[in-house]
């Protein structure tokens, strides 16, 4: 295996994981709006239709439901088509063809047909976009059997999650936090690489409390974690990578360490994903609570107009406060 | 002149409602004549049995496909074995002629998962949701298109389906990608309750092909030479291309005779003088007269085929019937292809309960 790195940010990481599994699979093709010439809006398939050709990188009309469609059918006649939905608010649409085709095909037809697809899309608040730009949707789609959800929060694993996606027998949203695409940079691997899906991350390990986050709220969770350490506060904050499956192992066994827990996302909290985590918890190591589990999210609005988002994602101010409440318990 | 010359009003006929030569007949042999006719003569017998399955307690709610037998035989009789099948719910006729068990068909109206997938035949699984099988018709035309296959799709829906955005978005993308794909509207005049006119104000549906730039052809649906040789043009159109567009929209007038389902009452929305009036223009008297006529057909053949059926289909019963209800543990098998450690947990939960209560706990009965 190489030891050669390049030094990228998260979507330049998307562009290269995209390259590399093409390169490695011809059967792999990307389609969707604007990804062919312009190399997408957010330039995370810059080059790849001068490098594999129209056949590869197709444009295709301003359409979710189809581009989602046509591409069941092209998994389903053998191929491994990766769609991009432009922004996750957009992905309504295809959400027809997602859970009641994609999802379900494998078991529909007992095996037969499968539907190797991954579909993906820029999520999340925070860069001042325009409204329908800033959904974090990504509990709709856990909640579908037949479907994996992933998402990423370093350009290394952003390229080895989405190989791995890639590779999988079965549908994967596959959905990357916009809001750090440029933010930092990063040693990643050159080549193939893989970083397997359903496995959590331990960001930062401690024994006051564990803090579960993922994607785009990973940096504001580590930089309250850091804030709270100088206050004595020692946090273990696990990045989840994959939402469905859930790392249920990983979750409950820092949990059994700390025995007290926040969640932290950036979707609305009433049937987000803050409230599974904490069913599990409840489940698996009610005896090791010490405290409320305290869920740290986005409101149960509508996503504010970017005058007000600074409001309605969780800050490290916010987060700070959270942790707090769940450490000074009783 | 091509068929796809015509204008999407002028209806391509070849036997008219009595069964009179009124176009070049296809080529087909006297023994494929005869099949298309075996074969609606199945469709029909299949169906009034499938009806009193459901009736009698046998079998759950089933959509019956009565006079919509030469849209769907004389299509799929069209296709050849490579050539993919995206069906909606009510092509029992159409997926067995392409190679389903006509038991597997029952077996997923009884309510089992079973479907004929170990048949190899290239028939995706009934679409329920309304045209969604139209954009992946387009995908697994233009897979076949990118790998230079010669494998055509044919997708199957409705006329009610046309003012999905599916079916737009699928026939757009068909155009665009200029992909070998055919697709059949099964025009039979009512959305459940809702008549064609109540769909859309274009005068045709095959005229809404010129908005894609793809041909669009009307067919009589209820004339089995005309559905097949339409259904022919297209495929071949598609699988050699030529200076024409690849894809074809089909219009295949016809009628329901039946209900939408076994749980509708078409009598709330609808004359039973419309009904007698379709029901005049019967594709399966039409072939029959013709086959006579031009002496294929006595009746010794016709006593043959309706034995051949009736034991056929009694045979797909019982062995619907006798099929065993699955094993609970189905249900998990195929979700993913390596299941998680909360899906495994799930199924241990749901075997320990059955071995501790027993099976019959579950089941109401």
């Amino acid at each position: 295996m190489s030891t050669e790195t390049q030094n990228l940010t998260l979507v330049q990481a998307v562009r290269d994981g995209l390259r590399t599994e093409m390169q490695r699979d011809e059967d792999v093709i990307v389609l969707g709006e604007d990804v062919g010439k312009n190399g997408g809006v957010f330039r995370a398939t810059e080059g790849l239709y001068d490098e594999f050709g129209d056949d590869r990188v197709i444009d295709t009309p301003l359409a979710e439901s189809g581009i989602v469609g046509t591409s069941i059918g092209m998994a389903a006649y053998g191929l491994r088509p990766v769609p991009e939905i432009q922004f996750m608010g957009f992905i309504y649409p295809a959400f027809d063809q997602i859970v009641s085709h994609a999802a379900r095909l494998r078991t529909r037809t007992r095996g037969r047909f499968t539907c190797p697809m991954v579909v993906r899309a820029p999520y999340g608040g925070g860069i001042r976009a325009p409204e329908h730009h800033s959904e974090s949707k990504e509990a709709f789609f856990v909640h579908e059997p037949g479907l994996k959800v992933v998402i990423p929060s370093t350009p290394a694993e952003t390229k080895g999650l989405l190989a791995s996606a890639i590779r999988d027998p079965d549908p994967v949203i596959f959905l990357e936090p916009k809001l750090i695409y440029r933010a930092f940079r990063e040693d990643v691997p050159a080549g193939e690489h893989t970083v397997p899906l359903g496995e959590a991350a331990v960001r930062r390990e401690g024994s006051d409390v564990s803090v579960y986050t993922w994607g785009a709220m990973t940096r504001p969770t580590m930089e309250a974690a850091e804030n709270l350490a100088e206050e004595g506060i020692d946090c273990e904050v696990i990045d989840l990578r994959t939402l469905s499956p859930l790392d249920r192992e990983t979750i409950v066994a820092s949990f059994e360490k700390t025995g007290r827990a926040a969640v932290v996302h950036e979707a609305p909290r009433t049937g987000g994903l803050g409230g599974e985590i904490t069913a599990i918890l409840q489940e698996e190591a009610l005896l090791y609570q010490e405290a409320p589990i305290e869920r740290i999210t986005g409101f149960d609005t509508p996503v504010p107009l970017y005058a007000l988002e600074d409001y309605y994602l969780p800050s490290p101010t916010r987060i700070e406060a959270g942790i707090r409440e769940v450490v000074d318990f009783p | 002149m091509s068929v796809f010359d015509r204008d999407p009003d002028d209806q391509v006929q070849i036997l008219d409602a009595d069964g009179e030569l009124v176009g070049d007949p296809p080529d087909l042999s006297d023994a494929e004549l005869v099949d298309l006719y075996r074969y609606m003569r199945l469709a029909r017998h299949f169906d009034e049995r499938a009806v009193n399955l459901q009736r009698q307690g046998r079998m759950g709610t089933y959509p019956p496909l009565a006079g919509q037998e030469a849209a769907q035989v004389g299509s799929a009789f069209a296709l050849d074995d490579g050539d993919w099948i995206a069906p909606s719910y009510r092509e029992h006729a159409a997926v067995h002629v392409h190679g389903l068990d006509l038991s597997d068909i029952l077996l997923y109206w009884m309510g089992h998962g079973a479907g004929g997938w170990d048949t190899g035949a290239h028939v995706l699984p009934a679409a329920v949701p309304i045209a969604t099988q139209i954009p992946h018709t387009t995908g697994l035309a233009l897979a076949s298109k990118l790998r230079n296959d010669a494998a055509v799709a044919c997708a199957y829906f409705g006329d009610g389906a046309t003012s999905e955005g599916d079916f737009h978005e699928g026939l757009n993308m068909a155009g665009v990608f200029d992909v070998p794909a055919v697709f059949v509207c099964n025009n039979n005049g009512w959305a459940i309750s809702v008549p064609r006119a109540r769909q859309t104000a274009s005068p045709t549906l095959a005229g809404k092909a010129a908005a894609y730039g793809i041909d669009g052809v009307q067919v009589d649906g209820m004339d089995p030479l005309a559905t097949y040789e339409v259904t022919r043009a297209a495929v071949e159109k598609a699988r050699t291309p030529g200076d024409r567009p690849r894809p074809t929209l089909i219009e295949a007038v016809q009628y329901r005779f039946g209900a939408h389902t076994t749980a509708d009452d078409p009598s709330v929305y609808r004359d039973e003088d419309e009904v007698a009036e379709w029901r005049k223009r019967d594709p399966i008297p039409r072939l029959e007269r013709f086959l006579r006529e031009t002496g294929r057909l006595d009746d010794d053949r016709i006593d043959d085929i309706e034995t051949d059926v009736r034991t056929q289909v009694t045979a797909a019963i019982e062995r619907a019937e006798d099929t065993p209800r699955p094993d609970p543990d189905r249900m998990f098998a195929d979700v993913y292809a390596d299941p998680s450690a909360e899906l495994r947990a799930q199924r241990a939960y749901l075997n320990r309960l059955r071995d501790r209560h027993g099976d019959d706990a579950f089941l109401k009965e």
